[in-house]
């Protein structure tokens, strides 16, 4: 059996699976335990409720699993039914307000202005060891409204491409690409200028950008 | 055609992706090359595109993975005990 979670990995394990191996569904799900855990927390705002959500999550997978039918990414598969999950529980808590999650309206506001700085080049990852770092760049992302949070979860933290992402969440690939925009956007005025006190003294370039 | 600051900003996003198509890029590119103003923008979205994507910034509560993989053993034993 090939060993990355590539599709063939997946269609073989999913097989084995359904014939009666079940114990493989471990080593099914785990490479997709990060994104449907970030996913969940960012629709439900707290680890509790994203934990419990994403165990629910699996055990749907798991029950479900002879309905996937390889016409996406198993991840993306995986992660329709956690979003469906994490916006199940929003109903019932009544804590859907007017940034509806399922509202899929993209008007241009047209008056977006970045902050202005004069040069911050080096990218302080060094600096990710101290923890206030990353609480800064959780807070920042925490304050997005949900639309943007969980498009820039899935795009620039998981790291999914622009039709997985749509697919997962719902919305057109459009949509991704607008919402992306403006949570960059909106992160890159909230951080930029706090973030330029964390740049490395030394000059040194980063991926070789910006020198 | 020469495109002003506003313009550059409105395809950010699209510029760091690799997602504008070649004539438009070659513009951004022109303009990147006098304005500081948006090559600082650029760089600075860019950085913070690439430090939200570290892993040590959204890291999995502790215990999570096993407690999750315990509850598919258990999900597992049920469903092998109801055939
Ligand atoms: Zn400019």
């Amino acid at each position: 059996m090939p060993t990355s979670s590539s599709p063939e990995f997946e269609a073989e394990c999913i097989r084995r699976i359904l014939a009666g191996e079940k114990q493989l569904f471990h080593e099914l799900i785990r490479p997709c335990e990060r994104s449907i855990f970030f996913l969940l927390l960012s629709l439900l705002g707290n680890e509790t409720d994203a934990e419990d959500a994403a165990q629910e999550t699996v055990i749907k997978v798991y029950q479900n699993l002879r309905l996937f039918r390889g016409e996406s990414q198993f991840r993306t598969w995986v992660l329709s039914i956690a979003r469906n999950e994490g916006l199940g529980r929003l109903r019932k808590l009544r804590t859907l307000r007017e940034d509806s999650l399922e509202a899929d309206t993209d008007e241009v506001t047209g008056d977006y202005t970045p902050a202005i700085l004069t040069s911050w080049r080096e990218v302080p990852l060094q600096a990710l060891e101290r923890q206030e770092l990353a609480a800064l760049l959780r807070e920042a992302i925490q304050k997005l409204p949900a639309i943007y949070r969980n498009v820039i979860m899935l795009r620039d933290i998981e790291e999914m491409d622009v039709r997985a992402t749509a697919q997962a969440l719902g919305i057109t690939e459009g949509s991704v690409k607008v919402r992306l925009h403006r949570a960059r956007a909106m992160l890159q005025k909230e951080l930029a200028p706090k973030l330029k006190g964390y740049a490395p003294e030394r000059k040194r370039s980063f991926f070789g950008w910006g020198s | 055609m020469r495109i002003d600051c506003k313009h550059v900003w409105d395809y950010l996003s699209a510029y760091i992706d690799g997602d504008v198509d070649p004539d438009l890029r070659a513009q951004i590119d022109r303009h990147l090359e006098t304005c500081e103003i948006c090559s600082a923008v650029l760089d600075s979205t860019r950085n913070v595109v690439v430090l939200i994507a570290d892993e040590r910034v959204f890291e999995l509560p502790a215990g999570f993975s096993k407690r999750l993989h315990e509850r598919i053993d258990a999900m597992i034993d049920a469903d092998s005990a109801s055939g």
